[in-house]
């Protein structure tokens, strides 16, 4: 039998609040997706033309270091948003992502849901808002890490 | 403003100001610049999870340390100390069999009663999980009288961990759920990297019957704060242990005043809501 995904977008927190006719087009937009671990969900300069929630499992946000090879930035897990790069020209992948574990997402097709934006500003305001508070919580932490916390004298 | 009075234990030194002798067990290097020493005391010590001793090299100086050592173990003590100046380099360089004086144990203790029968929630950031080892290990021996136990530590790198055997241990635990962050990821690592703040959103508790209980820099604290509200876990079910200039351990000497409270008699650990209005100013 086929999930509908309806009802999983519907109960995430991210998506709390918008229309129901808004959800019925985010869930056609929607997959559900499996990785084994160390698959690489996508490669930093990539079109970003999906973007990811996390069901279950943990994927490094990284990056290509020379001398260094994939170093990674941050991890997202379970009930968090993976990818940013869609909504923002030129919808290329600004990092690579790759699981650590096996892992188990939503996939939404971006491309889709750009259009849908350009034609329902509403849906579009929605996302972005939410997009935003999603951003806004990684250059918090990105900020945070450039501290040093931990060190001696923090 | 309230004291933490309702956390205070009745264990005090019956003199304060005398140091005790204890003998060194052990010294054992926990990362390029932490170590732990296991201390044998003259008789059966007690503390309560989150109290400190003054530590002192004789002839170097004094500084307040937390116990960072199983509250059963009344034969041996443990404290987990990061070099940073002179008393601790002091510290690092003594070796079994050496003497260190004590003082103590003082300070108020994490809320383990309080906490009964509902959701605990442990933030510790870098060294900040020494003086939460206690509380994790009071509540492993009596586990059934706490819901879900949820341990996030985060610190710089792989190697800045602590207490790795025992982590891997409780890891292993089907009920109790460590989370470890690192800031830095090198290769081998295959865990969570970001602050330890990231974690919390996810973190399996019921926010509307949580304790919090947080330790570790006063700039991590500060944002785990906000988290933890955003969270739903109010104020008054969050404590924090802070750190200041402690000297006298007693509240007489004032180094370590902390707005109308003394930090070595009134804390280390604060309900975050008898402090929130002092918390984080600069001026304080």
């Amino acid at each position: 039998m086929i999930e509908s995904l309806e009802p999983v977008i519907e109960a995430h927190l991210f998506f709390k609040g918008l229309e129901k006719r808004h959800i019925q087009f985010i869930a056609g937009c929607a997959k559900n997706v499996r990785f084994p671990a160390g698959a690489v969900v996508f490669r930093e300069g990539d079109p970003a033309d999906q973007f990811y929630f996390v069901r279950e499992g943990l994927v490094a946000v990284e990056l290509m270091v020379p001398h260094r090879g994939f170093t990674t930035l941050q991890t997202v897990g379970a009930g968090d948003v993976l990818g940013w790069s869609w909504l923002l020209p030129p919808f290329r992948w600004r990092f690579g992502a790759r699981t650590t574990e096996p892992t188990r997402a939503l996939a939404f097709d971006a491309k889709c849901l750009r259009a849908k934006c350009e034609e329902d500003h509403d849906l579009g305001y929605e996302l972005f808002k939410r997009f935003s508070h999603v951003m806004a919580e990684r250059l918090e932490a990105t900020r945070l890490q450039l501290l040093d916390l931990y060190g001696v004298g923090a | 403003m309230a004291s933490g009075l309702d956390q205070r234990v009745a264990v005090a030194p019956a003199e304060p100001m005398v140091p005790r002798a204890f003998s060194i067990k052990r010294v054992r290097q926990d990362t390029h610049d932490t170590f732990t020493l296991d201390l044998v005391p003259p008789e059966a010590f007690s503390f309560s999870p989150g109290q400190f001793n003054m530590l002192y090299v004789f002839g170097v100086g004094e500084v307040p340390i937390s116990i960072s050592s199983d509250p059963a173990e009344k034969s041996t003590i443990q404290h987990t100390t990061r070099v940073v100046g002179t008393v601790t380099t002091a510290l690092k360089g003594l070796r079994k069999g050496g003497t260190v004086g004590i003082r103590g144990p003082f300070g108020s203790s994490w809320p383990l009663a309080e906490a009964e029968g509902m959701d605990c929630l442990i933030v510790a950031g870098g060294i900040g999980l020494a003086p939460l080892r206690p509380v994790i290990y009071s509540i492993l021996a009596q586990r059934k009288r706490y819901r879900r136990v949820v341990v996030l530590y985060g610190t710089r790198t792989g190697e800045d961990i602590l207490y790795t055997h025992e982590l891997e241990r409780w890891r292993g635990k089907f009920d109790l759920d460590i989370q470890i962050t690192i800031d830095r990821g090198g290769p081998d690592w295959r865990g969570n990297v970001g602050v330890v703040t990231t974690l919390i959103a996810r973190a399996p508790l019921d926010p509307a019957d949580t304790v919090a209980m947080v330790c570790g820099p006063e700039v991590m604290m500060r944002f785990t704060l906000l988290e933890l509200q955003r969270r739903g876990i109010p104020a008054d079910r969050t404590y924090v242990s802070m750190e200041r200039n402690m000297k006298c351990a007693i509240g007489f000497c004032g180094h370590c005043q902390y707005g109308p409270t003394f930090v070595c008699k009134d804390g280390p650990v604060f309900r975050f809501d008898r402090i929130a209005a002092i918390f984080g100013k600069p001026e304080i």
